[in-house]
């Protein structure tokens, strides 16, 4: 299978004065699964169909391994391209849907025969190559349209938030069988969802996106951990932001001064002194002896975790999480806490949003 | 950063060809013969350059301005008429357990797509000075009400259009959520009181849309108000054709004017409408359809009756041509007794007709579906300024009366360089002009329904745009295109007043001739050659309803 590498260069995409992608530049490996994640309207499905070749580039140069494909109709990209909502075609049968790219690229017919069996097979769905789209259920229709991208051994596959219309227990499946096959075959796939989890479970790398800009691209781990500024990290999980004050003149032992609790023993990546943020997931937060004075607000029982809603002193709202192996019971609506934060696993922006852990 | 220069280039693709194409085509065959039928209204035989003659002597003639009177007063009493007979029947229809429904409907539909004029011919041939009932009721010493002039007008729009009105209301009344007449039931309001105050305002603009159809349509007609207005009762279509054809080479400049008028008259009713309804558009979801309301004994009867009565008056203008095409004449019409001889004469005397009739209108369908879909994709998938006038321009035809239409294309190519009167071209464009905008409503209404990713999917594959359209777009479009193509086949065969005033002496219709029999007093043959056109719309309709199953809207 001839995969390419994809590089994007300054790539913009205008609807009159609006800017819908705004200037991005990316490269993406070549077998690499490589996720554009991010709100409505952020500008990742722009993208998607801008490499698709369904939208045009006004600005900057997108290529599949040496040659710019600006210029290069949809239909001579050689892509395949599974859709939101499958897009099969209702007149042919399932066999007949599979070999339609195959057909349009000539392949002998004694070749397509057996490959549409294959790729059949591959996505588990042998047995209905006859039927028609009609007798079809949403998760089946889905395996059938990506059955059909991949049967043509396309240099790049895209897809444009395959799993949004199937129920959430399908959902999941279908992210496994997804991630085997692409795996298998070594595609170099770009995928988009607005669902984080998806994008996490799923990805080689995840490019986080807003307003048509790129906010952070990262392994699914480093994009979870170190989100480099608030918005990825509000985005990707959940996470506490609470005002601070600084004091690292010394970056490897800073002090922060949260709600006029102090946390030592903090690294930076460089001197800083003065007010900033920091972001602590709820799983990072503890109940302690020392810490942040708070009352519960609502504590929620949810199997292996619970969950605190926790009014903090200043006012703000914050979430914990408690695994229910660490917690000696569940404690009750209306208690005086005290939060503790883990120095190692906070996040410190500076007044502007930049990282500084 | 450096900033790549904005890349801009033109895209001389497929669908520019065919944009291109379709706007020269719509320039060609509508915009010039149009402006062209203006600039003739202002010039005048008795004057030099250009003049407002035409519409002085319009406003200020007496015989002028009676035909304007009497035309909207016609369409205004046939809209209100069709109204008052269409709403309540789709309301029993729609609401209760009515006796034979399917047939009812059936005969709904066939009613509307009888041949414009047969109406009026058949009344003439029961109501007539010679009519059946007439010597009927003479022979017991009773005088029958005449067909002639305005009521009998009005009475023939009456139950040709009155499933216009029929069409609309049902669809609206089973769109209607039945929770928001059971919101109004449970606020306290009474059955009666509920009609009145929750479901007909409701469904007052798909009321008025149907209105609207019907006077548009009694506007443009020219066959019923020339047979039944007997040259007395005058309208604006007739009018058009009379300037053009009367007189010593008739007065094209008048006959334009005269268009004008009447163009701009059904365009400002159409216009109005819009108006209303854009306002005042209530967009339902119906998640529960109001339910069937069963009755029994004679109140089922009782509901049954009016209903029953109107659809077989509607439909007694087709009964009464074939019974009669089977009916012995002579110069003083039917004489009795049953024969053949009507068919044979037509057969012989008449056949080029009616290979006319056929030809043309095949030859229009194949334009029709063609022109359909590219035109619909075009609206709907590459929306931008051209597809905007596409649109408009599409559209245009539908306040265009037959007769006007005709006159237009008169003017427009009846000089060299291009000669197209009396060919069997001229017949066919005006065919395809007037009814491609169903075409391309019914088109576009598929195509937004259907998601684009489909026809994304054929390209990613690696099938160019143009192949997709063929392969996978009209191949998914065609049965919808089907269904409504069929209907506009019944219109083409049936269509008479572009044609009276295209036709030459090898490419005259059936319609045409039914028409000039008629004026000639061969009844027999007229019947004949009307039964001829009622076959083949009543099996049309059948092979419709079959193959439709409710895909395309008749509306």
């Amino acid at each position: 299978m001839q995969s390419h590498d994809v590089g994007i260069k300054d790539a913009v995409k205008m609807y009159g004065d609006f800017k819908a992608v705004a200037g991005i530049t990316l490269d993406i490996k070549r077998g690499e699964f490589f996720t554009l994640l991010g709100p409505s309207g952020c500008g990742k499905t722009t993208l998607l169909r801008m490499i698709a070749g369904f939208n045009t580039i006004d600005r900057g140069t997108i290529s599949f391994g040496e040659n710019v494909i600006n210029h290069v109709p949809a239909h001579k990209r050689g892509i395949g391209m599974v859709f939101q909502n499958y897009a099969i075609f209702p007149h042919l049968s399932v066999a007949d849907n599979v070999a339609y790219g195959l057909k349009a690229r000539k392949v002998p017919g004694s070749e397509t025969g057996p490959r549409v069996k294959n790729a059949l097979e591959m996505v588990q769905i042998a047995e209905l190559a006859g039927r028609m789209p009609n007798e079809l259920s949403g998760g089946q229709q889905q395996r059938v349209a990506l059955a059909r991208a991949f049967v043509i051994e396309p240099s790049v596959l895209l897809m444009d938030e395959p799993l949004s219309n199937l129920d959430a227990k399908l959902r999941v499946q279908m992210r496994t069988t997804i991630k085997k096959l692409q795996r298998k075959l070594g595609i170099t796939t770009i995928y988009v969802t607005h669902d984080q989890e998806e994008a996490l479970s799923i990805s080689d790398r995840i490019a986080v996106m807003k307003d048509g800009l790129i906010m952070q691209v990262g392994e699914p781990t480093q994009i979870y951990k170190k989100p480099e500024n608030p918005f990825v990290a509000g985005f990707i999980g959940v996470s506490n932001f609470l005002d601070c004050d600084i004091a690292g003149q010394d970056p490897n032992n800073a002090a922060l001064t949260v709600a006029g609790y102090k946390i030592k023993d903090v690294r930076l990546s460089r001197p800083f002194t003065g007010k900033g943020k920091i972001a602590a997931r709820p799983e990072y937060l503890s109940l302690d002896a020392e810490g942040i004075k708070g009352t519960i607000e609502l504590s929620t029982f949810l199997g292996d975790f619970i969950e605190y809603e926790i009014m903090l002193e200043s006012g703000q709202a914050i979430q914990l999480n408690e695994y229910t192996k660490d917690a000696l019971s569940v404690k009750p609506d209306g208690m005086e806490v005290r939060v503790a934060l883990d120095a190692s696993a906070i996040i410190v922006y500076g007044e502007g949003g930049e990282v500084l852990t | 950063m450096i900033r790549l220069p904005v890349i801009k280039r033109p895209r001389f693709d497929f669908w520019f060809f065919v944009k291109a194409a379709v706007i020269l085509s719509m320039l060609f065959f509508l915009v010039y013969p149009f402006s062209t039928l203006i600039t003739r209204s202002f010039f005048s035989k008795n004057t030099d350059g250009l003049t407002l003659n035409n519409y002085a002597s319009f406003f200020s003639k007496k015989y002028y301005l009676d035909a304007l009177k009497n035309t909207l007063s016609i369409s205004f009493i046939s809209s209100f008429a069709c109204l008052l007979v269409g709403a309540p029947m789709a309301y029993l229809m729609t609401r209760f357990n009515i006796w034979g429904k399917k047939v009812i409907y059936v005969c709904i539909i066939l009613a509307l797509m009888s041949p414009p004029f047969l109406g009026a011919y058949s009344w003439i041939l029961l109501f007539g000075r010679a009519g059946f009932i007439t010597s009927l009721l003479a022979a017991i010493g009773i005088k029958a009400p005449t067909i002639y002039g305005m009521g009998g007008i009005i009475l023939v729009f009456t139950l040709h259009l009155f499933p216009y009105v029929y069409l609309y209301v049902a669809g609206a009344l089973s769109s209607i959520d039945s929770s928001l007449e059971e919101a109004g039931e449970n606020l306290g309001s009474s059955k009666l009181r509920r009609l009145f105050t929750v479901t007909l305002p409701v469904v007052m603009p798909s009321i008025l849309a149907g209105a609207v159809m019907v006077f548009m349509t009694s506007l443009a007609d020219f066959g019923t108000p020339m047979l039944l207005g007997e040259g007395k009762t005058r309208v604006l279509s007739v009018l058009v054709y009379d300037a053009y054809m009367s007189e010593i080479g008739g007065n094209a400049n008048m006959a334009s004017a005269l268009s004008v008028i009447a163009v701009i008259t059904s365009l400002s009713v159409l216009l109005l409408q819009k108006f209303y309804v854009a306002r005042k558009n209530y967009a339902m979801t119906s998640l529960r359809p109001p339910k069937v309301i069963v009755l029994h004994g004679w109140k089922r009867f009782l509901v049954t009756l009016p209903v029953v009565l109107v659809a077989f008056m509607g439909l007694l203008p087709q009964l009464t041509v074939v019974v009669s095409s089977f009916i012995q004449t002579d110069f003083t019409g039917f004489i009795g007794g049953f024969t053949l001889d009507n068919y044979q004469k037509i057969l012989s005397r008449l056949a080029t007709n009616i290979t006319n009739t056929y030809y043309f209108s095949a030859v229009a369908i194949v334009f029709i579906v063609v022109f359909g879909m590219l035109i619909s994709y075009i609206l709907v998938r590459k929306r931008g300024k051209i597809a905007s006038a596409m649109d408009l321009l599409v559209m245009f035809p539908y306040v265009i009366p037959g007769s006007v239409l005709g006159v237009c294309l008169i003017v427009a190519f009846n000089r060299q360089p291009i000669v197209l009167t009396g060919t069997a071209a001229i017949m066919i464009i005006s065919y395809v002009v007037r009814k491609l905008p169903y075409t391309v409503r019914s088109g576009s209404a598929f195509l937004y329904q259907m998601d684009a990713s489909v026809e994304e999917a054929s390209i990613s594959l690696g099938v160019s745009p143009m192949k997709t359209f063929f392969t996978v777009i009209a191949r998914l479009m065609l049965p919808g295109i089907l269904s409504g193509a069929i209907l506009s086949w019944i219109t083409c065969i049936n269509e008479l007043s572009s044609s009276i005033m295209l036709y030459g002496g090898k490419t005259s219709t059936i319609s045409v001739a039914i028409y000039q029999e008629v004026m000639r007093m061969s009844d027999g043959t007229a019947a004949a050659l009307a039964s001829i056109l009622t076959l083949t719309t009543v099996a049309s309709m059948m092979i419709f309803l079959r193959f439709s199953k409710g895909r395309a809207s008749l509306i």
